[in-house]
């Protein structure tokens, strides 16, 4: 089961914003995914996760389409 | 000196006359009127300024009174360099940095090929060079396109050491580096703008080696002569004066600028959860950046413009696109957040120290106003 956040309309910084309040309310190990169209998501995730220290799954696209950046919560 | 009590942290984007050029240009603006083409007294004098400004920017660069061209802008002449090689070749593929100024990037989409590859960078900023050597051997390539220094992190390339085919010409933009290092020695062509080292807006300078395959991409007489219409010979010469004053105390300058730099690289890097971009070492004396987690870049940005720093930002939400900047994607940094410093030849150790603490004020608000 993967926690989803909704940041569609969000611009940047608001998508990581959001992402990292979530993290606390997954289990380690567990996947936490935030759907946004902001362009910056697309390199702010994966940035995010090194800097942060968690783990970058990937892109994938939500029903209606959006980009959808998948996170594993390992710390 | 400057009109408004801000610390200018910005000369990266564009830089106050230098008081060389000021001087030169106040006395030219009566002098430099005529037609350089012309055989009459105006236009003799005009001639005899223009030939001046070249001879010295030629001296500067390394290079040699003819191969030199003046044109509108850094841009401007990026675009006549690279589309004037591969012109030139008949071939339109243009290999370059994936870092390059948007101007190089611009001048590829204009003339779509192929044969195009943008050459992929390390975490710091530098280029591939075997893959772009590799690259520039493929058929359809009639240019390659590599900078001196990148313009939003300051990391210096090692453009000597690229191994290019024979036949396939190399256009440095040197647009960043001009007037802070030495510059690279291995190129066929070569790009600057005369605002980013202390001389008036509007003038940039094309330099192409003599023996190099180029022509006028553009309508217009071919040469480097009259690059886009009537020269600009007072601007020209102002260009001129103040690239020879700031490479005679350039050494000075960039020492002080660089111990700075590393003041601010440390008071950033301190600040938690924020990155410092670029090459710690093999960078711009002058400039540094930085990317700060949870913080909007327009934010930053004006935030510290109401403590009285003028920075600037490669964040999306301060572009004139929604796109975050293409440098900082292409490093895999983070791109919000994101503060670009670039000192002035007079910024002190005082202003230096003042910007620190604002930064890390502001920081810690925005992030405590998000919740964070």
């Amino acid at each position: 089961m993967t926690t989803e956040i909704d940041c569609r309309d969000q611009p940047c910084p608001r998508p990581v914003i959001e992402l990292a309040k979530a993290l606390p309310s997954v289990e380690v190990g567990e996947l936490l995914a935030v759907v946004a169209r902001d362009p910056a998501a697309r390199h702010d995730v994966p940035a995010w996760c090194r800097m942060r220290g968690q783990e970058y799954v990937g892109e994938e696209r939500a029903a209606d389409g959006a980009p959808r950046y998948v996170v594993r919560r390992v710390s | 000196m400057s009109s408004t009590s801000e610390v200018y942290l910005d000369s990266a984007s564009s830089t106050p006359l230098h008081p060389a050029a000021r001087a030169t240009l106040l006395a030219a603006l009566d002098r430099g009127y005529g037609d350089p083409r012309r055989l009459h007294a105006a236009g003799r004098d005009a001639r005899l300024l223009l030939d001046n400004a070249r001879a010295v920017v030629a001296e500067c660069l390394g290079a040699r009174p003819d191969e030199v061209g003046f044109t509108a802008s850094g841009t401007d002449a990026v675009h006549r360099g690279l589309l004037g090689l591969t012109a030139a070749s008949g071939r339109d593929g243009i290999v370059h940095g994936a870092v390059e100024h948007s101007a190089v990037l611009h001048a590829a989409a204009w003339r779509p090929s192929p044969a195009h590859a943008s050459v992929p960078v390390d975490a710091l900023g530098h280029v591939d060079l075997s893959a772009m050597a590799t690259s520039a051997r493929a058929s359809g390539v009639g240019a390659v396109a590599l900078q001196a220094a990148n313009q939003e992190v300051g990391t210096l390339q090692p453009v000597d050491e690229l191994d290019l085919p024979a036949g396939v010409p190399l256009l440095v933009d040197a647009a960043a580096a001009v007037g802070h290092v030495p510059l690279p020695r291995r190129w066929d062509a070569l790009a600057a703008s005369a605002h980013k080292w202390g001389g008036p807006a509007g003038v940039g300078v094309l330099v192409v080696r003599r023996g190099t395959r180029w022509t006028n991409p553009f309508p217009g007489d071919d040469g480097l002569d009259q690059l886009g219409g009537f020269p600009d010979v007072p601007a020209a010469l102002a260009a001129a004066a103040a690239l020879q004053a700031v490479l005679a105390e350039r050494e000075e300058v960039a020492a002080r600028q660089h111990a700075l730099v590393d003041r601010i690289r440390a008071a950033a890097a301190a600040l938690p959860d924020t990155e410092v971009v670029g090459d710690p070492e093999a960078r711009l004396p002058h400039l540094v950046t930085f990317s700060c987690l949870y913080v909007g870049g327009d934010e930053i940005v004006s935030a510290l413009a109401r403590r009285g720093f003028g920075v600037a930002s490669g964040s999306a939400c301060t572009a004139s696109t929604l796109e975050p900047s293409h440098v900082l994607a292409a490093m895999g940094a983070l791109t919000h957040g994101n503060v670009r410093v670039s000192l002035g030849r007079e910024t002190t150790a005082e202003e230096v120290e003042a910007f620190c603490a604002a930064l890390a004020d502001e920081v810690g608000r925005i992030r405590a106003e998000a919740g964070l």
